[in-house]
């Protein structure tokens, strides 16, 4: 047993671990598509799906069992290799910043000194998805939503980082367990408000959820980028908009509410408790508002946003610097 | 140069076309055009009809509509088929009639223009050019009629399908499938067919590309979340904005008014049930108005007020249904689930009362199906107590919402005049300022006796549309209410020979009361030869029904006037220049179902 030696068997755990953090989020992602259901139909007056299991708890096995063995059609004017790398880029892309976040003092995957700008690129990388899998059906509907997804992201990603940039300024770091530590004092939600403001409307525009959900906008381009998507290939936008979510709700609870931290109950549990409070402030915000128009959405962006996050960052510099 | 009556018509019908024909406008009329006004035709429209040559048909109507007191729109444009009527005693001689049915807002009257058409020469001037709303009234008579219309700028079928042969309205058209040989549809057939539908910008006049960069033509339909039914829209586009755009329909087209050639009077009334699907009962209305105009019936009371309130618990619904499906469309999900509740209350008293939930067919000619069950008053005002505080939320949650007024507040506005041109009626032409709501201005059926408001707009935009239907929704729980307060006691049918079916109590104890039931079931009524008119406030804006008789079983010709048809027709003047959201929005805001605008 010469091989075993403690290097590798920190990295058998780390991998372990990295497993099942993976399996964790995929399997939540998959799961908050009935849960969202649920909770839209309990804030709609009716019932959701409660049909299969008890308390509709197996509408899951239902659902996956249905996106398998649909037929998956690739349309004959697509671009093949774009087609299928699309719907991959898009879930890989999410779940791969995943790896930064720290969730409890012993769980995470890894940790990274540019842990911020890590996610800042893989967000990047997302819209390329959006963008190639609407360019690549062929579809007039879809590349409608590919283009508004583009435009999207590049007015919010530019404020997303800058939102971001208070919170580095008074930590002086970019790593996000060396972030959570720096918060055992006082939340960043108080002395960076605006901060979590802007990270948290540009969180919704990068995941494409309600109102910002433009791309797909079912009234106006009948789901646009993944409209020719079918079988597991749409299932894979589809989770991976649900990691999305979990993945901005897990960052939103690190960078402003303290991670894991909290008294009495565990570390998991308050990191559990924090994520999930704002993954149904995700669902309730769909539940509740009309969508903007798609102009406003930028107008708004690139008038309100940016410079509510440039002010915020100078004040919060000055701050830094003076005291 | 009036018409004197035939000896036949009864006294009702002398008086109401002798006044007609006497009017000044007609004098005026006839005294301007001469002889090429041919006669003035009596009927039991409640309009002056008047024949008058091809050859000035434009004149008269740019006469018309600049008069001091304009006839400001052209309400209606269909044809008959005049082949095979054996009742045209003092009518000009003609194989087909063009009719124009112009309406002015400030006379609060109507006139009808008819234009007789020789076989040999199927051609009248177009009026597009006086009324821009004529262009789709003109091509369905085209398509329906083969009548052509010169200088018409787009003549080619709306409602058959672009590779349709033959003229369905005519009455050498067989109205029945087994008369056609068995239907195969071939993949070259079908080929065939797409290739029809493809869009080709040079047909309507647009260019493909400007200053060098193309144009995206999208097409928008007739499958699509937001069309609300099997609607197409081609969209020519610069990015998202709408440069132009043709309206498609006809993909629902059932041919309601050729079935009205085959039902008997009394057997028609489902059919128009189905004709604004979501409008139930208020499509029986205009339907039994007018039959029981031709038969001479008057309606007892108590079922008048039976009628006023079915009626205005469908326009309930009807909203409701506007509401959430509006609010839907510019992404706000939740709302509709809400008004589908209220709409579900709404159906559980109008399933009490009729038995039925949407199609409830439940007037008859001379009353209504049955009396209204025991412990109705109880069923309805527990919907009237319901329905006000769940208005008042939607009104505050959503109306006052930023989001919407920003996409709805003037967006898609058009002012009283540019609704006037295109046709527009009902709580759409109401959200422009213009207070004209048939319920007041031509109060019919029992809706003189009732006290509500007629709520108006100012902008005429997407905002406004939607708030005045909120609003409508309270005065037609006020005028419901007046119904439960005061419903009058009496017969929910009129004794009258031609009401269908005869009251049944009477029927086992006379044997002349049995065999009028029986040839009334089996046959149906038989009516006398004339013509009749009924226009009323329906859910979405004016439906009329316009029925020729024969003196037969089945009606001659049964024209029907949506509110929807125009309202399509308007959608390219209002979106040049928006965006497509913006599109979304008119759309929900114009509350159209295509089983309205196709029949």
């Amino acid at each position: 047993m010469n091989w075993w030696t403690p290097t590798v068997e920190a990295a058998v755990i780390a991998m372990a671990k990295a497993l099942v953090i993976l399996l964790v989020v995929v399997l939540l992602g998959a799961l908050l598509t009935v849960i969202e259901r649920r909770l839209l139909g309990l804030w709609q007056d009716r019932y959701g799906p409660n049909r299969v299991g008890p308390f509709g708890s197996l509408q899951l096995v239902a659902d996956m069992i249905k996106i398998f063995f649909k037929e998956d059609w690739i349309p004959p004017f697509a671009n093949r290799v774009l087609f299928v790398l699309a719907p991959g880029l898009a879930m890989a892309s999410l779940l791969l910043a995943f790896i930064i976040i720290p969730i409890t003092p012993g769980w995470g995957i890894a940790e990274l000194h540019i842990g911020l700008l890590f996610f800042l690129a893989m967000a990047g990388l997302n819209v390329y998805a959006v963008l190639l899998g609407g360019w690549a059906s062929g579809n007039k509907y879809a590349l409608f939503g590919a283009i508004r997804a583009s435009a999207q992201t590049v007015s919010y990603e530019v404020f997303m980082g800058l939102s971001l940039m208070g919170i580095v300024a008074i930590t002086g770091s970019f790593n996000m367990r060396e972030i959570v530590e720096a918060q055992a004092g006082l939340w960043f939600i108080v002395p960076q408000f605006f901060g979590f403001c802007t990270f948290l409307i540009a969180g919704i525009a990068v995941t494409h959820r309600h109102p910002f959900d433009q791309p797909e906008a079912e009234q106006e381009l009948a789901d646009g980028y993944h409209v020719e998507y079918s079988s597991m290939k749409f299932g894979l936008f589809f989770i991976g908009e649900y990691v999305g979510m979990v993945l901005i709700s897990a960052l939103i609870a690190t960078l402003f509410f303290g991670g894991w931290l909290g008294p009495i109950l565990p570390p998991v549990v308050w990191f559990a408790l924090k994520t999930g409070f704002f993954l149904m402030f995700f669902i309730l915000i769909r539940a509740s508002l009309p969508r903007p128009r798609y102009d406003r959405v930028m107008s708004f962006g690139w008038l309100v946003c940016l410079p509510l996050t440039l002010v915020n960052l100078l004040v919060t510099g000055a701050v830094v610097l003076l005291v | 140069m009036s018409q004197t009556p035939e000896g036949t018509v009864s006294q009702v019908e002398a008086m109401s076309t002798r006044g007609l024909g006497e009017s000044p406008l007609v004098h005026e009329l006839t005294a301007r055009y001469g002889p090429d006004v041919l006669c003035v035709q009596p009927t039991l429209t409640g309009v002056p009809v008047v024949w008058v040559n091809p050859g000035i048909l434009t004149a008269v109507m740019g006469w018309l509509r600049d008069l001091e007191q304009p006839f400001s729109m052209l309400f209606d444009l269909s044809a008959l088929d005049e082949r095979f009527r054996s009742h045209r005693d003092g009518l000009p001689e003609a194989d087909f009639t063009v009719f124009y049915h112009l309406l002015s807002i400030e006379r609060n009257d109507d006139i009808m223009i008819k234009v007789p058409i020789d076989e040999r020469d199927m051609a009248v001037p177009s009026i597009s050019a006086i009324y821009p709303n004529a262009n789709w009234y003109e091509r369905e008579v085209w398509d329906l009629f083969g009548i052509t219309f010169q200088n018409h700028p787009h003549l080619t079928r709306l409602i058959m399908p672009p590779t349709w042969t033959g003229h369905p309205l005519r009455k050498d058209y067989p109205a029945r499938a087994t008369e056609f040989d068995p239907y195969s549809l071939t993949v070259e057939g079908q080929d065939k067919e797409q290739e029809a539908l493809r869009f080709v910008p040079e047909e309507w006049g647009m260019a493909r590309e400007r200053d060098g960069s193309e144009f995206m033509f999208l097409n928008l339909g007739p499958n699509h979340p937001s069309a609300h039914g099997a609607f197409r829209l081609v969209l020519q586009l610069d990015g998202e904005e709408i440069v132009d755009c043709v309206p498609d329909i006809g993909y629902h087209h059932r041919g309601a008014e050729k079935m009205a050639e085959r039902q008997s009077w009394h057997s028609y009334i489902p059919y128009t049930d189905r004709i604004d699907y979501t409008g139930g009962v208020m499509n029986n209305l205009p339907y039994v108005l007018a039959v029981e105009k031709l038969a001479g019936i008057t309606v007892p009371k108590r079922a008048e007020t039976i009628r006023v309130m079915m009626a205005e618990m469908f326009r309930i619904t009807s909203h409701l249904l506007f509401l959430g499906t509006y609010l839907q469309d510019i992404g706000a999900m939740s709302p509709v689930f809400f008004t589908f509740t209220d709409r579900q209350k709404g159906y559980e008293v109008i399933e009490g009362i009729t038995g039925f939930r949407m199609h409830p067919a439940w007037y008859r000619i001379g009353g209504t199906a049955h009396d209204l069950p025991k412990g109705w008053e109880k069923l309805v005002q527990g919907f009237l107590d319901w329905m006000p505080k769940r208005l008042d939320e939607y009104e505050s949650t959503m109306m006052t919402n930023a989001i919407v007024r920003e996409r709805t507040r003037h967006i898609a506005a058009y002012t009283t005049q540019e609704a006037l041109d295109w046709g527009v009626t009902g709580p759409n032409l109401r959200a422009t300022g213009c207070n004209f709501d048939l319920r007041k201005q031509r109060p019919y059926g029992g809706y003189e006796n009732f006290d509500f408001d007629v709520p108006l707009g100012s902008n005429g935009d997407v905002f406004d549309r939607g708030m005045l239907r909120i609003e409508e929704m309270r005065q037609s729980l006020r005028i419901i209410q007046q119904c439960v307060n005061h419903m009058p006691t009496g017969d929910y049918k009129a004794d009258h020979p031609l009401t269908t079916p005869p009251p049944r109590e009477r029927m086992l104890q006379h044997i002349e009361t049995l065999i009028t039931h029986f040839l009334s079931v089996s046959w149906g009524p038989v009516l006398k030869p004339n013509e009749s008119l009924q226009m009323i406030e329906a859910t979405k804006g004016i439906n009329s029904y316009y029925l020729t008789s024969d003196g037969g079983t089945t009606s001659y010709r049964t024209r029907i006037r949506t509110p929807s048809f125009p309202h399509l027709q308007q959608i390219p003047s209002v979106m040049r220049g928006g965006f497509i959201p913006d599109l979304i929005a008119h759309l929900g805001s114009i509350d159209f179902v295509m089983a309205d605008v196709d029949r």
